[in-house]
């Protein structure tokens, strides 16, 4: 029996409701990396949010659940060594194959919808590491690739039978990759595209000194930077109570789910309190919010399967993970990532799906994990880095210098997210 | 070095596959994924090198 048919009555209507609760992921995540950039790029931030989700969803309509398809439907797939190795759907374009009857007997149209939801809250991801100097149009056709291709590729892999799937079954490595609500399919392959924009776009002018030190540029609103977290809070208990039960968890788990992904959360922002209040004095605002969300983006892996002390330690070390990352990168790496989504998408995310393998007890399940995470890195990075360098090379995807320094909404919107505050003048731009 | 870099990327998940489809022992299985780990490793590192400002880039 497939999951997909294993939802009955109440699962499927639970269900439902908790996708409708998916949408207030991207808000909060919209909000808060509105906040975290520049006042003069507000209004663009949250209007790039608002166009990559609708690009998102219709690439991954058009596309997308085609490449990803469906547990036990058609797919394209190899035979290895005798083994059958399952790397993409084979379904028609345009959802043509979804019956959109809620009944016992399809889910196929709640996993559909899962899956528009979660592409687009993917695809939102990259807009952190590019805010400040990408365009919109760059971030809406980049988008497009994500959740049209890369997004549903691993997605099939992971959830729809994929050989990542079949580890377990085909090779006896624990139950094969277990990524429950997307920490690997959602957060780190959002995260690798931040990755690879952040790289492509290199930093915002005046981030770093010609000594490369790097100058700290504050998030224009801490408000909304934590009232986003709330509301990212509520969407992942939606994602990832209906993904861990769309993708094999029994109902009865969905209290646990909610528990652990609470748990892993706030843990997580207690440990970014705690270590920045004691190496630098004061808890940071920015960085406790970054450790809530890293706690979330870790959550979505483990949060079925691991009893709530192991979600806690696994939260904890979701913040202190963050924390040092947002200075290694920084600091160490010259990457200017001004939303953080490198270090809480793909390294939560990451250390999200590790953690499944090393608490679970299971012979072979951490093995499973890790090829689990050599596929993001050794494909999912490769082809995000070299489609969006081909896009750049087609369409520059940085904002001129000028525009850069006017500000992204008078350049490309022709209005400020303020227009009756006094805009102060750029201290931090080196003429 | 970025083409270089993105191919040991590619090479290490290689590696790692075809040792899970390949091998039968768990021990041999488990080496050669993770040398395949490290030929990642390498490539990032390769990766982030390759997008080090040189000195006096930034404005």
């Amino acid at each position: 029996m497939t999951p997909e048919a294993a939802l009955g009555g109440a699962a499927l209507f639970f269900c439902l409701g908790a996708i409708f609760l998916i949408p207030c992921a991207a808000a909060g995540l919209a909000i808060l990396n509105a906040g975290l950039g520049r006042s003069r790029n507000a209004a663009h931030a949250m209007l790039s949010a608002l166009c990559v989700l609708g690009i998102a969803a219709v690439a991954y309509c058009v596309v997308g659940f085609s490449l990803q398809g469906l547990p036990g439907h058609d797919a394209h797939q190899v035979v290895v060594n005798g083994k059958t190795w399952s790397w993409a759907g084979a379904e028609p374009l345009l959802m043509r194959s979804v019956n959109f009857e809620i009944s016992d007997a399809s889910a196929g149209s709640l996993t559909a919808l899962y899956g528009v939801f979660v592409a687009g809250l993917a695809a939102l991801i990259p807009l952190g590491s590019g805010a400040d100097r990408w365009r919109l149009g760059a971030g809406c056709i980049s988008a497009a690739l994500l959740a049209g291709v890369v997004f549903p590729l691993f997605s099939h892999w992971a959830w729809a039978g994929g050989f990542l799937q079949q580890l377990g079954v085909n090779y006896g490595l624990g139950h094969g990759f277990l990524d429950a609500s997307g920490s690997g399919a959602v957060q780190a392959v959002g995260g690798l595209g931040a990755l690879a924009i952040a790289w492509i776009l290199g930093p915002r002018r005046g981030k770093y000194t010609a000594d490369h030190m790097p100058v700290a540029i504050p998030g224009h609103n801490a408000v909304f930077v934590l009232f986003g977290c709330l509301l990212a809070w509520m969407g992942w208990l939606g994602m990832n109570s209906a993904g861990a039960l769309l993708h094999g968890a029994a109902f009865v788990r969905a209290p646990l789910v909610v528990i652990n992904t609470t748990l892993c959360a706030m843990c997580a922002s207690l440990a970014a309190a705690a270590l920045t209040r004691s190496r630098f004095g004061k808890p940071d605002a920015s960085l406790c919010a970054n450790g809530w969300v890293a706690g979330l983006a870790a959550s979505s892996a483990c949060c079925a399967s691991v009893r709530p002390a192991l979600a806690m330690l696994i939260g904890l070390a979701a913040g202190v993970i963050m924390i040092f990352a947002v200075e290694w990168l920084e600091f160490r790496l010259s990457i200017d990532d001004p939303g953080g989504a490198v270090s809480v998408h793909a390294l939560g995310g990451i250390w999200g799906i590790l953690s499944v393998g090393i608490f679970s007890g299971v012979a072979g399940q951490w093995l499973a994990q890790v090829i689990g995470i050599i596929s993001l890195v050794g494909f999912v990075l490769p082809l995000l880095y070299g489609l969006n360098w081909l896009l750049d090379r087609v369409y520059p995807q940085r904002v001129t210098p000028q525009g850069e320094r006017q500000g992204l909404d008078l350049h490309e919107l022709g209005a400020g997210a303020y227009p009756e505050f006094m805009s102060h003048n750029d201290d931090l731009w080196q003429r | 070095m970025r083409l270089v870099a993105l191919f040991l990327l590619l090479a290490g998940w290689i590696i790692a596959l075809t040792a899970v489809a390949l091998m039968e022992g768990a021990g041999q299985r488990t080496a050669f994924a993770l040398a395949g780990l490290a030929v990642q490793l390498i490539g990032l590192g390769l990766l982030v090198r390759a997008h080090m400002p040189l000195h006096g880039d930034r404005q």
